[in-house]
């Protein structure tokens, strides 16, 4: 059995001499897994590093098998990153989150999309930090754990929403915290709406989307840590902003 | 399998593990060795003998070598202040055979990578940082690959010997004898973002 798809490259591991077993995160296929004979060629190198964009092939004799990739590159996203310590951090953690966090052989045609337009935004639009952000924002919505962030929890008002609950993922109002304000999460204006790309509120975002993968995301992934590249992108993005 | 003694079975199969040989390969070198045994096959097994025996990491950059610090370390004239850290010791021997630079080296031991788990603590950074603080070294060249585990590698460094040293690393473009229809976009646009003045 045989299928074509467009897909991300998101891991790429050395399998015998010259051969790798390669992941991509593909449209219609969800993260999907197949060897790649002479993925150390001069040609086919170049085209497994992670986040470019590919054309691939898969052929198996079961679909339960492993099965081998053909690989045709598209878009080299790579080359644009390498220069920049944020982008490539960045390009990183998206990659190494998907990997992590999705099953395999399953499709999320939205989540692909949106990665799709997020790692181009990556080293090209200014505003990538905040699409970086809404993106882990979606990715915790897609896996079941999206944040609700359109009233108070305790109120059901919408107007000075300053928090979000750790426990719930529900935001909360100013004037509703009271005296719990220091045990909640921050909730920058940035996480509420697309408009607004302050870096220190994005910077404070990633803390609160952090606790979120880190409290419920990963141990529904049975107990995982989190990516290193995630925090390293989270640290680095901190320490600029 | 053949109808070889057991002997010269096991060795075949030993000869099957080295990279580039398999099982059909290493049977032909070795039925070559044993043909050539006075030439070739004994003089091997000797040079081999002895370099189980004595070879090893160098204590200071990591090189292979056969004493506790190895010839680049210990030549006085590679002290010029520069250091060029490489992530293995083929790299090292690929930089050794261009010629071009004269000071020492670091070898990493690998690079950073979240699917192999590799974080800071598994590579050889801290002690490149003490030797950064105690050979008077005023550049550290990074010559890592252009990959994106290798450049991860290179700004991780980079932050970490930020305000102790001048960081550079090599540029990444065309290579010599390189036609542009033949090159990935990748490479040329890491080319056009490293352009020069003519």
């Amino acid at each position: 059995m045989d299928w074509q798809d467009t897909g991300v490259v998101l891991t790429t591991r050395r399998h015998g001499e010259s051969s790798a077993i390669l992941e991509v995160f593909t449209e219609t296929h969800g993260r999907h897994a197949g060897v790649v004979r002479g993925a150390t060629s001069r040609k086919v190198a170049p085209a497994l590093q992670p986040g470019t964009q590919v054309a691939v092939v898969w052929r198996a004799r079961l679909e339960s098998h492993l099965g081998a990739f053909t690989v045709e590159p598209i878009r080299s996203r790579a080359a644009a990153v390498m220069s920049g310590r944020q982008e490539l951090a960045a390009l990183n953690a998206v990659t190494a989150l998907l990997t992590f966090a999705l099953p395999e052989r399953q499709a999320h045609p939205r989540l692909y999309a949106q990665s799709i337009t997020l790692l181009d935004m990556i080293g090209e639009a200014e505003v990538w930090p905040l699409a970086y952000l809404h993106w882990e924002l979606a990715l915790l919505d897609e896996l079941g754990f999206g944040l609700d962030l359109t009233s108070c929890a305790v109120t059901g008002g919408n107007d000075r929403l300053a928090y979000v609950s750790p426990r719930t993922g529900r935001a909360v109002s100013a004037s509703a915290a009271g005296e719990w304000a220091d045990r909640l999460l921050p909730l920058p204006a940035c996480l509420l709406s697309v408009e607004t790309a302050d870096l220190s509120g994005v910077a404070e975002a990633l803390r609160t989307t952090g606790h979120f993968l880190n409290t419920r995301l990963a141990p529904a992934l049975g107990d995982r840590p989190l990516p290193a590249a995630r925090q390293r992108f989270a640290d680095l993005f901190g320490r600029r902003a | 399998m053949t109808d070889a003694p057991k002997e010269i079975e096991t060795l075949i199969e030993m000869m099957a593990k080295l990279p580039g040989l398999g099982p059909r390969s290493a049977r032909r070198a070795v039925l070559h060795l044993i043909k050539k045994r006075g030439v070739l096959m004994t003089p091997l097994a000797d040079t081999m003998h002895t370099v189980a025996a004595t070879a090893r990491e160098c204590l200071n950059c990591a090189n292979i070598s056969v004493a506790d610090i190895c010839p680049i370390c210990a030549a006085e004239k590679r002290s010029n202040g520069e250091i060029c850290v490489v992530e293995d010791v083929a790299d090292l021997w690929a930089m050794e055979r261009a010629g071009v630079f004269k000071g020492r080296y670091h070898v990493l031991g690998g690079t950073l990578s979240a699917l192999d788990a590799i974080g800071p603590a598994d590579l050889r950074i801290p002690k490149l940082i003490d030797r950064v603080e105690t050979e008077n070294i005023t550049e550290v060249i990074l010559a890592l690959n252009a990959t994106i585990d290798g450049q991860t590698t290179a700004h991780y460094i980079a932050d970490q010997l930020e305000h102790r040293v001048s960081v550079t690393s090599l540029a990444q473009g065309v290579p010599i004898g390189g036609e542009l229809d033949y090159l990935d976009d990748g490479t040329i646009t890491a080319a056009l973002k490293a352009r020069k003045k003519v």
